[in-house]
């Protein structure tokens, strides 16, 4: 197959760089089912694991079909069109200087670790099916707006306001929508009234280092070129979270005497979500200086938060609302112009501000009503929430009928010809003819079970 | 004297070790444990394979009590352990010939009655 002539305005080395950028985004997720799944109990491990792995699949889709022309297809201020739907007219022609099907994945594998990002407030209680449903029309119909108004030619990009890497689009978005999530599915039935302990702290640990690894992606990716923009998106996506790791450990070990692990995990991600939106805009030393100054809100965000009855489990809001919108309004007082985007509040531009306000406050408002919309239009039809049954057994068998950690000890295979023929109590009997416990279960079965 | 060996619900524990602490029954040793008492067998799968798990976890306690204390500790499990539902576990009452506090040497009565 002769291959086509290379199409004069793709560059090679953006080309590189950005795939190499979009498998580092879409490895977040992945990264992100590690954090939140280290952070619930065993029994829930693998549903909050799937709730982020399954975004891959329903989400990607849906941005592959609609998500991607909502956002980018030409349109008004406030949706993009429906010119490329089902991914017409993304082919290999340049978009900028990259392949536009290059583009289109990029842009994909931030749909997908926006709705998973959500999961973290609802989980542990939330069906799976609902949760599916949710997070695909959520990519739709809030994703895919927002990220219209600020990258897709919509009206808070035309107003002036900047988000680098999504600062506004991707977390102020996503944590409007856990909060709003949280409130609507209400409080896990142990909330208050049990220590609700993480049940791996190295999974949260290997999720953050994972996340930050990726983000160098996201953020330096977002230059959408291998050019100095996206090398110093890249440092600063380096020395935002280093300072607001020495912040968190700080506040930490001045508020109870220890550096927790799962407090510097969180850290790492604070600052990470901080940095977005100001990544390729704003010099080193103001990186530093956003990325300790952006530790203070969420953490005692989190603190404040875990003494409400709202059961943001994981805290999504305290993390990526609250860091986003710190980070959003940041970027309007420390950009600077010098570093190849806009002046702000500190470079003589006060109005900057104003603009990431409004930006923030939008999206906001509107992933806050739209997401309580859609929850109540899916809770309509079919509830939201799992059957206390099941919310005490821990969701990963009801839900997906597995176990995250099994001995493996009492399970019998069943096999296709036996499974109808057998009685259950002389097939459990069989097999574990050979354990000790055999004794005891024949002294438990009523008589003649197995005849 | 008497042991009483509980078999109970793991997501119940937490309202079992209330119950008892209110109870004011407070040595105890508990133990994850896996059994089968008669419940529906939950089915899983992994790959192709479809197992049905033949034993469920649960959680056994132990506690030594002296004799006026074995219907209150009974009392309180039933009340805290109980769903109703299949599976919900036992309560045995064993007599026991001896009990020694290792730390003092306290014998019998003196052994399960709390350190002050």
């Amino acid at each position: 197959m002769p291959t086509p002539p290379p199409l004069p305005a793709i560059n090679g080395a953006d080309t590189a760089w950005m795939m190499v950028a979009t498998a580092l985004v879409l490895l977040m997720t992945p990264a992100l089912a590690f954090f939140y799944g280290g952070l619930v109990r065993a029994k829930n491990a693998l549903n909050t694991m799937m709730m982020s792995f399954a975004a891959l699949g329903a989400v990607g889709l849906a941005w592959a079909l609609a998500g991607y022309s909502l956002a980018f297809g030409d349109g008004g201020p406030l949706l993009g069109g429906t010119r490329h739907l089902f991914l017409r007219g993304v082919g290999l022609e340049a978009h900028g200087t990259l392949p536009h099907l290059l583009f289109m994945s990029y842009q994909g594998t931030f749909a997908v670790i926006t709705a998973a990002l959500i999961s973290g407030a609802i989980v542990e209680r939330m069906r799976f099916g609902p949760y599916l449903a949710f997070i695909t029309l959520w990519s739709l119909a809030v994703y895919a707006p927002v990220c219209h108004w600020v990258w897709g030619g919509g009206w808070l990009g035309n107003l002036g306001a900047i988000d680098f890497a999504g600062g506004t689009v991707v977390h102020v978005n996503a944590g409007a929508a856990a909060l709003v999530a949280a409130a609507v599915l209400g409080p896990r039935r142990d909330y208050g009234r049990q220590a609700l302990l993480p049940h791996n702290v190295p999974f949260v640990l290997l999720g953050a280092a994972l996340l930050w690894f990726g983000w160098f992606g996201f953020n330096a990716g977002s230059a959408l070129a291998a050019n100095a923009t996206a090398g110093l998106a890249f440092t600063n996506t380096l020395l935002a979270p280093v300072a607001t790791l020495a912040v968190w450990m700080a506040l930490d070990r001045f508020r109870t005497r220890k550096t927790t692990a799962v407090g510097a995990a969180t850290g790492i991600v604070v600052g990470l979500v901080a940095i977005t939106p100001a990544a390729g805009f704003i010099g080193p030393m103001s990186a530093i200086v956003l990325g300790a100054v952006a530790a203070f809100p969420s953490y005692y965000a989190i603190l404040y938060r875990s003494r409400t009855r709202l059961d943001d489990s994981l805290d999504v809001t305290a993390a990526h609302g609250v860091g986003g919108l710190v980070g959003a309004l940041l970027t309007g007082v420390l950009a600077s112009a010098v570093w190849g985007g806009k002046n702000g509040l500190l470079t003589g531009d006060p109005a900057q501000l104003g603009r990431q306000a409004a930006a923030v406050g939008a999206t906001l408002l509107y992933s806050g009503a739209a997401s309580f919309a859609l929850l109540k239009l899916i809770g309509a039809v079919v509830p939201l929430r799992a059957e206390r049954r099941q919310e005490a057994l821990g969701l990963d068998v009801p839900q997906h009928g597995e176990e995250a950690y099994t001995s493996g000890e009492g399970a019998i295979l069943v096999l296709p010809d036996l499974a109808a023929a057998a009685p259950t109590a002389m097939a459990l009997a069989a097999g574990i003819a050979s354990s000790q416990a055999a004794a005891g279960l024949a002294a438990e079965m009523p008589a003649g079970s197995g005849a | 004297m008497k042991l009483i060996t509980a078999i109970v619900r793991p997501e119940k524990l937490s309202e079992v070790l209330e119950a008892l602490f209110k109870a004011e029954v407070r040595g105890l040793t508990i133990s994850r444990s896996q059994g089968h008492g008669g419940e529906t067998e939950q089915v899983e799968t992994y790959r192709g394979s479809t197992v049905k798990m033949g034993l469920v976890d649960k959680v056994r306690l132990d506690i030594g009590v002296s004799d006026p204390f074995v219907q209150v500790t009974i009392d309180a499990i039933l009340r805290s352990a109980h769903t109703g539902e299949v599976g919900d576990g036992k309560i045995f009452v064993l007599p026991v010939e001896k009990v020694i506090r290792i730390r003092t040497g306290d014998e019998d009565l003196a052994a399960v009655t709390p350190a002050v």
